[in-house]
């Protein structure tokens, strides 16, 4: 079993003071393996502690980043899944699936975790899952109304990961889940 | 000479005096062994002889005491046990009083006087007044505090307290503290005496001397405490005022420095409440030298704790005007002590704060009180250099931010910033830095424009360079770190009120304004997202209902941001601005105004291409506008016709083969768009297509004469993706035998002599490959498109 937290387009501090009080009760150091940021921090600060939370952190470059020097695009391989990162506003149309789906190809992943719209969402196509996991902060977006803050967990376990969504509505934290499976344990993809 | 001129001299002086004790002991223990009472008086007195000496210092003369106090303590439980030496303790009382010399004679009559009381054959009241009068023989002030000090140590148990045994018909409480109280008068004038006592020049040293005695006088009061029937009337009555009497007259800066502090730590903080007016009375009376403030300030600070012990004691408070009392009695001492530095008094405003805040929270004038005061002896001294009291002016202003978790309050106090302008500039943003904190912390919203207005003037500190402090000169990891505090302090300020929301957006505006250009990449962005949620809200509004002009419409807004985002022309910051007004020409098109949105895509452009030089920074800008263009629908043809014209041109003109490649097919999503009304233009598509195709097929080329070999196919692959897009969406210009075409080529030049092996477009390939075959899989209409194509 490991744990992938998921997030990316907090914003701070253009768009939002502070992740929710809840969030950062819940995201207590020491639990999760690997962190996975879309990008769109957008400071240091927020990176330092996403840093105390996981050492293991994976960032893409969002076009507001203080940080110019994160990548592109990233790939990385956690137990049977390959994953694939990009903060999204250089795939156009913003937020279409083909377009992602294409993308995906590309990196030749099983999950492609991609930001920009903050709105979450998690689809299963033939190249395999794209996980968007919304804005941490539930920033602004030109994109999305009503932006609820929002993160991801994923547990991977062998073929089959859990993709557990957080959201904070009206206060409240909701959780749901999703399961998504692999066929083969191949370098391909899920069908 | 009291002081031993070695400490040499002393510690032989000493060891003989041990020496004739021990010796004399011997002897006694031998007569008490024996019953013999005549022997053992002689060698008793003996003994306590070697107490007469003038030779010791109080440290090394206290050795000796507790030596003879030992003995003597023996010596009581032979006194005590009549059948043994068969003498009466009427009479032994009598007897003892043969002793030759003083001091000797008046420690057996204490012990015998012990025995007395015990025995109850005389009332203790009549014992104890005897033995405090007797002690008066000895006036050498060491010898004489010893001897009080022992008569303290044997009577504390035998005072007729209420509910003692010793209390009787005759006997009352009075009679205690008559007693201690007596001892206590004499035992701090034979105290003060001490210092007369030896040549001035080792003032110093007397002074610390005497401070190892301060307790033997002290502990009279403790006693007192410790009586049962001293009450709250007794106490009011009696004891206070005669402690109170001889710490005034007795003149002594020690004495009373020690026995004020020893009053407010010994008795309760209720009889202190309750007797707040004469006790503050003494204060003025006292000799100038004393430390007064820190006296006060202890008073406070345990009065401080009694209120916040229990809500029951608030009332308590109130009825006696413990603040009103209080406050005079600071500003009565602050204007006697003309000596005292400027951290001393404001530690004595920071003690009457705390204790305002914790008996009397919800009197916000007197918060503003305390603080004013602050203020005007801020003003008759010169600007606060001194660490200390700088530090004390921050726990001042602290004080209510912890008390009152809304900033609002704080905003309210008239006199809070006037105290921050005493602050030199560093301390000044310190404390603006603790403003902010405070709000994040607790959440806190600030709702009005004239709160903002205030705040902001309290932080103004971070907000602009004052005082000819130059951002410069600051550390660039601190001046981050208070930038982006003020940045997210921006987040904090909101009124669901839109017309309030508006002003308190025109006033964070006004204030930034000023921030020069090293703060306003800080803090211009929280601030036009702040505008653009507020226009987000009044969306739908036009601005004329039923006539009535109201101030804050989108197009309001939209003029505002126009001149907020304007302002990073002075930085510069053309990337930062370019994405700004790319936002807003979002928000813009929802609100379908049309030439609002075109010329935020005009400034957008300009900046693009005047100010974007960077090659990397450009195929991000261009992807940005593009992608914001996309999704524009308020557009009319003649509009949508001219950006995208642009767009597409400039995507041509980027440096990179690779990258104009990208950004020309990115292009062709501006001439389709999904939705219901969306344009489809498939002609055009394909047009986009078509050319990015040539450019991969150039880029091709050139690698093949540059470097030899030919270039990665990815670029071939991601179009043909695109191909396969606009197929599946149904644009007739794409045709199967186009992407037969294209698909052919990709192998071609993968197999080719030329070609560089890369895995990643031979997997990119293969996937699409396999997605081909999945769509023709599906059947249906999809299986139907793709049933042409082989791969």
């Amino acid at each position: 079993m490991v744990l992938v937290l998921a997030l990316g387009d907090l914003h701070i501090p253009h768009r939002a003071p502070d992740l929710p009080a809840k969030f950062k009760s819940m995201l207590v150091p020491g639990k999760i393996q690997h962190i996975i940021c879309t990008g769109n921090l957008c400071i240091k600060e927020v990176h330092d502690y996403l840093k105390t939370i996981c050492p293991d952190l994976h960032i893409t470059r969002g076009e507001y980043d203080e940080e110019t020097r994160y990548p592109e695009t990233k790939t990385l391989t956690i137990g049977q899944f390959k994953l694939g990162i990009c903060h999204g506003h250089q795939v156009i149309p913003w937020g279409d699936l083909d377009s992602l789906a294409m993308l995906q190809r590309q990196l030749d992943v099983d999950i492609l975790v991609t930001g920009h719209t903050h709105q979450f969402t998690a689809y299963k196509h033939e190249a395999g899952v794209v996980i968007n996991p919304g804005s941490a902060t539930g920033a602004y977006s030109s994109i999305t109304y009503d932006v609820n803050p929002s993160f991801v967990l994923m547990d991977i376990d062998g073929l089959r990961v859990v993709v557990y969504v957080y959201e904070l509505i009206d206060g409240e934290v909701k959780v749901d889940k999703i399961d998504f499976k692999k066929t083969t344990a191949s370098a391909n993809s899920a069908h | 000479m009291m002081i031993a001129d070695g400490i040499e001299d002393e510690e032989k002086w000493l060891a003989e005096g041990i020496a004739g004790i021990q010796h004399n002991a011997f002897y006694l223990h031998r007569a008490v062994e024996s019953n013999n009472l005549r022997e053992a008086l002689k060698y008793s007195a003996q003994l306590l002889s070697e107490l007469r000496t003038s030779r010791l210092s109080p440290h090394k003369y206290y050795e000796l005491y507790m030596r003879a106090f030992d003995e003597l303590r023996r010596l009581e439980m032979f006194f005590k046990d009549e059948d043994r030496h068969g003498c009466s303790v009427v009479d032994l009382y009598e007897l003892v009083q043969h002793a030759g010399n003083v001091l000797p004679r008046l420690y057996l009559l204490c012990t015998v006087g012990s025995v007395y009381i015990k025995s109850k054959e005389a009332p203790a009241k009549d014992v104890l007044k005897d033995l405090v009068e007797m002690c008066r023989s000895v006036q050498h002030p060491i010898r004489g505090l010893f001897l009080r000090s022992y008569l303290a140590q044997i009577s504390r148990d035998k005072l007729p307290d209420i509910g003692s045994e010793y209390e009787g018909d005759g006997d009352t409480v009075m009679d205690a503290v008559d007693f201690v109280l007596q001892n206590f008068t004499e035992m701090n004038k034979l105290w003060v005496r001490m210092q007369h006592q030896g040549p001035i020049r080792v003032k110093e040293k007397l002074d610390k001397e005497r401070s190892k005695l301060r307790d033997l006088v002290g502990k009279n009061l403790h006693v007192l405490s410790q009586v049962e029937g001293v009450d709250l009337e007794i106490y009011k009555d009696t004891v206070l005022p005669r402690v109170l009497e001889q710490v005034v007259n007795c003149k002594d800066e020690l004495a009373q420095y020690y026995l004020m502090d020893c009053i407010i730590q010994v008795f309760p903080d209720e009889y202190h409440l309750q007797t707040l007016e004469t006790l503050l009375g003494a204060f003025p009376q006292l000799q100038p030298a004393v430390d007064i403030k820190t006296v006060l300030s202890q008073l406070m600070d345990r009065l401080s704790n009694y209120a916040a012990s229990s809500a029951e004691v608030l009332p308590e408070f109130l009825q006696v005007e413990a603040f009103a009392k209080l406050s005079n009695a600071i500003g009565k001492v602050i204007e006697a002590q003309v000596e005292m530095p400027v951290v001393g008094a404001i530690s004595l405003y920071v003690s009457l704060l705390t204790f305002a805040l914790r008996v009397h929270s919800d009197r916000l004038d007197y918060v503003d009180q305390v603080l004013g005061a602050c203020v005007k002896k801020l003003s008759g001294s010169p600007k606060l250099e001194d660490n200390k009291a700088t530090k004390q002016v921050v726990a001042l202003l602290t004080a209510p931010l912890e008390k009152y978790n809304d900033i609002d309050t704080a905003l309210t106090l008239s006199n809070y910033p006037r105290v921050m302008d005493h602050l030199d500039a560093g301390t000044n943003k310190i404390m603006a830095m603790v403003l902010i904190q405070s709000i994040m912390k607790y959440n806190t919203c600030v709702s009005t424009a004239e709160k903002v207005d205030v705040l902001f003037e309290l932080i103004k500190g971070l907000i602009k360079d004052i005082d000819g402090t130059l951002a410069d000169e600051l550390d660039e990891e601190d001046f981050k770190e208070e930038q982006n505090s003020v940045a997210r302090l921006v987040h904090m300020l909101y009124n669901d009120d839109p017309e309030e929301m508006l002003q308190i957006i025109c006033t964070v505006r006004k204030h930034i304004m000023a921030g020069g250009p090293k703060r306003l990449p800080f803090t211009v962005p929280p601030l036009v997202f702040s505008a653009l949620k507020l226009v987000r809200r009044l969306q739908g509004l036009d601005g004329e209902v039923a006539g009535e002009e109201v101030p804050a419409t989108p197009r309001k807004i939209f003029q505002l941001l126009n001149q907020i985002i304007e302002a990073l022309s002075n930085v510069p910051s053309p990337e930062l601005a370019l994405r700004l007004y790319l936002q807003c020409a979002e928000a813009a098109n929802d609100c379908d105004l049309e030439p609002v949105a075109y010329e935020f895509f005009t400034q957008a452009f300009v900046l693009y291409e005047e100010e974007v030089a960077d090659s990397k920074a450009q195929v991000t800008s261009i992807h940005l506008i593009i992608g914001t263009l996309q999704r524009m629908n308020a557009f009319g043809v003649e509009n949508r016709d001219t950006l995208t014209h642009k767009a597409t041109g400039y995507s041509a003109k980027l440096l990179k083969k690779p990258d104009q490649c990208r950004a020309v097919y990115a292009c062709s999503h501006l001439f389709w768009v999904d939705d219901q009304d969306g344009i489809k233009d498939g002609e055009r598509v394909l047009l986009c297509l078509k050319r990015s195709l040539r450019i991969a097929n150039a880029a091709q080329q050139m690698a093949n004469v540059t470097r030899g070999t030919g270039g990665p196919v990815t670029l071939f692959v991601e179009i043909l993706n695109k191909y396969l897009y606009f197929f599946e969406k149904g644009n007739p210009q794409i045709t199967s035998a186009a992407i037969q075409g294209l698909i052919e080529l990709i192998k071609t030049e993968m197999q080719s002599d030329t070609a560089t092996p890369d895995p990643a477009s031979d997997a990119f390939f293969a996937c699409t490959l396999r997605y081909i075959e999945f769509q023709k899989q599906k059947g249906g209409a999809m299986g139907e498109k793709y049933d042409s194509i082989r791969i």
